[in-house]
């Protein structure tokens, strides 16, 4: 099992992981906001795509940074640009991974990196995994990623994470919500995707997708 | 429902620019990052501060000035502000004596709030306004969202904090105005975000949504119209119910618009409300009738009652100087 990838080809990694991550939000950005109005307010997608648009900007100054300080930025901007819910759940998720960034980046020091910024997440919005909320594809992805990487190569343990993550954006559709707004439509929100579990999974599909292509490895869809 | 738009997300600053040149007297506008102080903050008192969504003026930043807010931190149309606009309102305005954040019960609030008091380099103190009463309340869920029972939390402690009380006794006393407020509201249609092609809550002619939130999230549940004494006389007994019965405690009872129902309307509700607690032997010790805390261009309305104490009552009387709420001396 070797490193993610090459030291100084890091934060060249990170940036076309910005960029496809982005890329993802902004095309989706209408169907964002249709999840959010069926059981919320309806502005996940217009909150995110304010992110998205802010992290491009930046994106030059980004590079210029050690990659666990670009994380850190690239968090602190989230949380600044979108406001509302899902800026501090995703900005403390960046700025916990550029916090605990490990020096030497082996798929198995990043895939705990990645468990406890999940938990981190989880501890910003005192929430769990079973509440309909991003949780529900962050926290299952970051598992099947190390318990895979452990024992596999990091095409497979890339492809484990995107399974999951369908899987546990799928698995929010039945629930009844007990966190954020679409909580106060109780049993309403029975039926529907949890939209932040939905932006969640874009956002993980991008990056898996990214680093599968700097490593040559096919993804499948 | 047309709009009034330059670019639709430029609204909530073109708005707010707007706000700060008529009340150039009292308020000021910062732009990065956005926020709305005092023109002439007093560090000596605690500094009281809230936020949130837009769309519900003239709160918070309606209610910036003497007697009430020192700052207002509005967000995005229904949406959090962000801890850099929460930081920087509270160091423009707070001094030695420290900070009270009066926080609406929504996890972005909640959230953006908390880690805005962790980089804030001071004494902070956070109450979280929870009046709502059409959302139960469980270990399960997020608690009950906060609503029109905000603005009493504000005139109680920003009228504390004006006479000079210290940090923890303004936070209780806005603890104990949220402990004594309770509201229930009702949309008779929904509301549409500038930045957004359709309504929040889509409704048929003839339709309400009672429990509605201020965000035109959907409520309790979607029942025909009926006449205006069974509505009051419905959201009346939720309120009640939860609040306990006053006894021989008098309650301000709080007639809300959300921004579509004529004032005619918000009056014809009043009495409706004045009449029914007038039977169940409840008595009326203060009135406020109008436009608050609304929900855009929604139509409807919320009542809110507050068991006034007698410390409350003079809290309540107190001279404020706000451009959304003005009486006294």
């Amino acid at each position: 099992m070797g490193r993610m990838s090459p030291p100084d080809g890091d934060i060249a990694v990170f940036l076309h992981c910005l960029q496809a991550v982005c890329g993802e939000l902004l095309a989706n950005e209408a169907e964002l906001s249709a999840l959010d109005r069926a059981i919320g307010d309806g502005d996940h997608g217009a909150n995110l795509c304010r992110a998205a648009h802010a992290l491009l900007e930046a994106a030059d100054d980004l590079s210029s940074l050690p990659l666990p300080k670009a994380l850190e930025r690239a968090g602190m901007l989230v949380v600044t640009s979108v406001g509302g819910a899902s800026g501090p759940l995703y900005g403390t998720m960046l700025m916990a991974l550029g916090r605990a960034w490990p020096q030497d980046a082996t798929a198995g020091a990043v895939a705990d990196v990645l468990e406890q910024a999940m938990e981190a997440v989880g501890r910003r919005g005192r929430s769990t995994v079973g509440e309909k909320t991003m949780l529900d594809v962050l926290v299952p992805a970051a598992r099947a990623f190390r318990e895979s990487v452990a024992s596999g190569s990091l095409g497979a343990a890339l492809q484990a994470m995107v399974d999951a993550a369908d899987s546990g954006l799928a698995a929010t559709r039945p629930m009844r919500a007990t966190k954020g707004r679409a909580a106060y439509v109780g049993e309403r929100s029975i039926g529907h995707l949890d939209p932040g579990a939905a932006s969640a999974r874009l956002c993980l599909r991008a990056v898996a997708r990214v680093l599968c292509e700097s490593g040559s490895k096919e993804l499948r869809s | 429902m047309s709009k009034f738009l330059n670019e639709p997300r430029d609204a909530v600053v073109e708005g707010l620019r707007g706000f700060a040149r008529c009340h150039a007297d009292e308020v000021v506008l910062n732009e990065r990052p956005r926020f709305v102080r005092r023109r002439n903050p007093n560090r000596n008192k605690v500094g009281v501060i809230s936020g949130g969504g837009s769309g519900h003026e003239p709160l918070h930043a309606g209610y910036v000035g003497f007697g009430m807010l020192d700052a207002a931190v509005p967000g995005e149309v229904f949406s959090s502000p962000s801890p850099d606009q929460i930081l920087a309102a509270a160091q423009a305005v707070a001094g030695s004596p420290g900070v009270l954040f009066i926080v609406k019960n929504y996890s972005g609030d909640v959230m953006n709030f908390e880690m805005a008091a962790e980089m804030f380099d001071g004494e902070t103190r956070r109450v979280l306004v929870e009046d709502d009463v059409a959302v139960e309340n469980s270990t399960y869920t997020v608690g009950r969202r906060g609503v029109a029972g905000t603005l009493v939390v504000e005139k109680i402690a920003g009228a504390a904090a004006e006479q000079g009380a210290d940090l923890e006794t303004c936070a209780r006393l806005a603890e104990e105005a949220i402990a004594r407020t309770r509201t229930m509201g009702v949309a008779l249609g929904g509301c549409r975000v500038p930045t957004a092609d359709r309504p929040n809550l889509e409704m048929a002619p003839g339709e309400m949504e009672l429990g509605v939130g201020i965000h035109g999230e959907p409520g309790r549940r979607r029942v025909p119209l009926q006449k205006a004494d069974a509505i009051v006389s419905e959201l009346l007994d939720a309120v009640l119910q939860d609040l306990g019965t006053p006894g021989d405690e008098p309650v301000l009872l709080f007639v809300n618009g959300f921004g579509g129902t004529p004032l005619m309307e918000l009056y014809l509700l009043y009495d409706a409300a004045c009449r029914i607690l007038d039977e169940r032997k409840v008595k009326i010790c203060r009135s406020l009738v109008g436009n608050y805390v609304t929900s855009l261009e929604m139509p409807g309305a919320s009542v809110t009652l507050t068991r006034m104490s007698d410390p409350m009552l003079t809290l309540w009387d107190a001279p404020v100087r706000t451009p959304g709420l003005r009486w006294g001396g």
